[in-house]
């Protein structure tokens, strides 16, 4: 297998390939991050989680239609403006369908399923009949595209390299709020114990919704940074959620922590394999490691220790 | 047993309108075509049986059904496969005798785990027993350790994604994104006449009433009242002594079996099967119907997969745009507003009016009667 490179050659593809890995780390984590507060946090399995990705992808489709058509200047900066705008919408859905929908279900987890799936049907059918079956990619602006050349033979991709840098951006920026403000502070308490967080003065009913939307938001800057490395279609949501509930799950429900360890090792582990195997099968391979896994460690890699 | 009548009189009349309606009314008024998608929305109907034992009575919900309805319609689609790719039929590919998307993909021997399958009866065996030992498996590493509710769905969600990658990926092992295709006769009779989807439409509802009685019998006996106490308080039950796992297990294999009759029906049928009805949509789908038919009621299964499935039909004929908005619209009303679905409001609306309209008509016909005979006193 190795005979016909030699050892720079395989050095260089090895870093590539970890840099490859890498990329889809961070794909990984910021599908993981907004299901993680939603599912791991409060609880709500949001079938839907998909969907409102590509709600993101598709306010930045429009967002770069518009700004080439009447502002080309900003063109190089859209992606900002865009992401801004994908957290908006994506996030102000999100509020409006806890308070339609969420709200009434926080005693029937398993109930949320199925209403978010039908919710999840209701956004796809939607977005084709609004911006049409065809996939949509964005247009790329020039400083994004091409690589970095590490070395002779190591090249990078600038807009995964972007994406990397976003992810830890975004990480940092929900670690903080979660865990070193008030309000991340109000949100744990409500998700350890909603009558005495309510008893102690806390806005429940408020805490949820913006819980619940800021998840969603996040997911619409997942779908926003998706648009730089794939194309956008109104069912491409459906092709990550079991990825994503499995990235959350396995890294151990309520740990944040483990949602990112148990991104970084699927994505390693996915990215090695498909260089020896065809894509297929090093997805089966991966997914059947971790279904094993979680059968011998239910509780995921990191569990935290409450009491039931 | 509390009940000691195995049907009670509800019950009775359900099953009997059932019966009158899938035996005699739809026989009788529907042409082949519409008759074989009727035939189509009743394989899952057995999934849906299944859903409610397992899911409705022992709080088990699985997202994996489309995996048992996928094993056993493609044991009987191999079966089926085999003995359309006889050495006679497939003279002209390379290698005769084996299923034509083998010689595509460069197979030039059957592989060891198509053999059994020139064997009706080990074929059948296979359809009962390969997804009832796959089930095993899952719900003893899962159940004995504990993992329920939440975490049980996403697993077996996964579960049915990887099968449908395996599948699609494996082409020349199991015919990839087409699947088994073109499927001819079943132990030397043609299967794609009309008469002959009359037959299997026949057939399909007898085995459909089987399922009914033996899931009925399952929820009747003390193991199905132990599945409720399960679901209402898990631990007083594993506390009482019994193994909750082992309940459990049972109680998935069992919804496992169920939906493997579906599929292999359902190959026997459509006449193909393929990875579109193994994967995490159509296992929600069958999720869906249950839900709408109504988790608690066996009869509600039933009539939630001909209902839902009629309306997709419908709808999806007439308008294209619109189904999946009123499809997903259904699901949200349903768990909002009805969360035991049709039966629910079926038991809650419809029966306390029949039962008052009886009743009154009863004592209005006794009344009458002591007018009638009071002038002849």
């Amino acid at each position: 297998m190795f005979g016909d490179y030699s050892i720079s050659d395989l050095g260089a593809i090895l870093a590539m390939q970890g840099f490859a890995g890498l990329i889809l780390f961070s794909v990984y984590v910021l599908m993981a991050l907004g299901l993680a507060i939603i599912f791991g946090q409060m609880g709500v399995i949001n079938m839907a989680h998909g969907e409102f990705m590509i709600l993101g992808a598709y306010v930045t489709w429009m967002t770069s239609n518009a700004v080439q058509h009447t502002a080309p200047w900003l063109f190089p900066g859209y992606f900002f403006i865009a992401m801004i705008l994908a957290f908006i919408a994506s996030g102000a859905l999100g509020m409006l369908v806890e308070w339609a929908l969420i709200r009434h279900l926080y005693k029937r987890p398993l109930d949320t399923l199925l209403a978010t799936w039908g919710l999840s049907l209701i956004l796809q059918q939607a977005y084709r009949s609004i911006f049409g079956a065809r996939e949509v990619g964005v247009e790329l602006p020039e400083w994004m595209m091409g690589s970095w050349q590490a070395t002779d033979s190591i090249q990078i991709p600038i807009n995964g390299m972007f994406v990397m840098g976003l992810t830890i951006l975004i990480t940092i920026v929900v670690f903080y709020i979660l865990f070193w403000s008030s309000w991340g502070k109000q949100v744990r308490a409500v998700v350890q114990n909603r009558v005495m967080a309510g008893a102690v003065g806390i806005n429940t009913e408020k805490v949820d919704r913006y819980t619940f939307g800021l998840g969603c938001g996040i997911a619409g800057i997942a779908g926003s940074a998706f648009t730089m490395i794939g194309s956008t279609g109104p069912t491409a949501g459906q092709l990550y959620i079991v990825d994503t509930f499995l990235v959350v799950v396995f890294g151990g429900a309520a740990s944040l922590f483990g949602t990112i360890a148990s991104a970084f090792s699927i994505s390693q582990t996915q990215s090695t394999l498909e260089f020896f195997l065809s894509g297929s099968m090093a997805k089966v391979i991966t997914l059947l490691t971790i279904v094993a896994i979680l059968m011998v460690r239910p509780q995921g890699l990191f569990a935290l220790k409450v009491r039931k | 047993m509390i009940n000691s009548r195995f049907f009670n009189r509800s019950e009775l009349l359900g099953f009997l309108a059932l019966a009158v309606l899938l035996l005699v009314i739809l026989p009788l008024s529907l042409d082949i075509f519409r008759l074989n998608l009727v035939a189509k929305y009743l394989t899952y109907a057995f999934v849906g049986i299944g859903l409610v034992l397992c899911w409705g009575y022992g709080g088990i919900l699985s997202l994996g059904q489309g995996v048992f309805f996928g094993l056993g319609g493609y044991c009987m689609a191999m079966y089926l496969k085999l003995e359309a790719s006889s050495v006679a039929n497939t003279k002209i590919q390379s290698t005769p005798g084996i299923p034509d998307f083998m010689d595509w993909n460069q197979l030039t021997s059957l592989p060891f785990f198509w053999k059994p399958f020139h064997s009706f009866p080990i074929t059948l065996l296979a359809i009962l027993l390969v997804p009832a030992f796959f089930a095993l498996i899952i719900g003893a590493a899962m159940f004995k350790r504990r993992v329920g509710g939440v975490y049980f769905a996403i697993i077996t969600q996964a579960i049915a994604a990887i099968l449908t990658i395996l599948i699609v990926g494996q082409q020349g092992y199991t015919g990839g994104i087409n699947g088994i295709t073109d499927l001819r006769t079943l132990h030397g009779w043609d299967i794609r006449t009309d008469h002959a989807k009359f037959i299997l439409y026949f057939v399909e509802v007898v085995l459909l009433f089987g399922c009914i009685v033996a899931a009925q019998f399952i929820r009747l006996t003390k193991l199905g009242r132990i599945l409720v106490a399960m679901r209402e308080q898990e631990d007083r039950v594993r506390f009482s002594g019994y193994s909750v796992a082992n309940f459990k297990i049972f109680a998935f294999c069992a919804a496992a079996v169920f939906a493997a009759i579906g599929g292999a029906m359902f190959t026997l049928e459509v006449g193909f099967m393929s990875p579109s009805f193994v994967g995490i949509v159509p296992s929600i789908e069958m999720v869906i119907y249950t839900a709408v038919g109504g988790r608690m009621s066996i009869f509600g299964a039933v009539w939630g997969a001909l209902l839902v499935n009629f309306a997709k039909t419908s709808l999806s004929e007439s308008f294209p745009q619109l189904w999946l908005f009123g499809l997903g619209a259904l699901f949200i009303a349903v768990v909002l507003a009805f969360p035991n679905g049709l039966s629910g409001i079926w038991a809650d609306h419809v029966q306390p009016r029949i039962d008052r309209l009886l009743a009154s008509r009863k004592s209005k016909s006794a009344a009458g009667m002591i007018a009638d005979g009071a002038p002849a006193e």
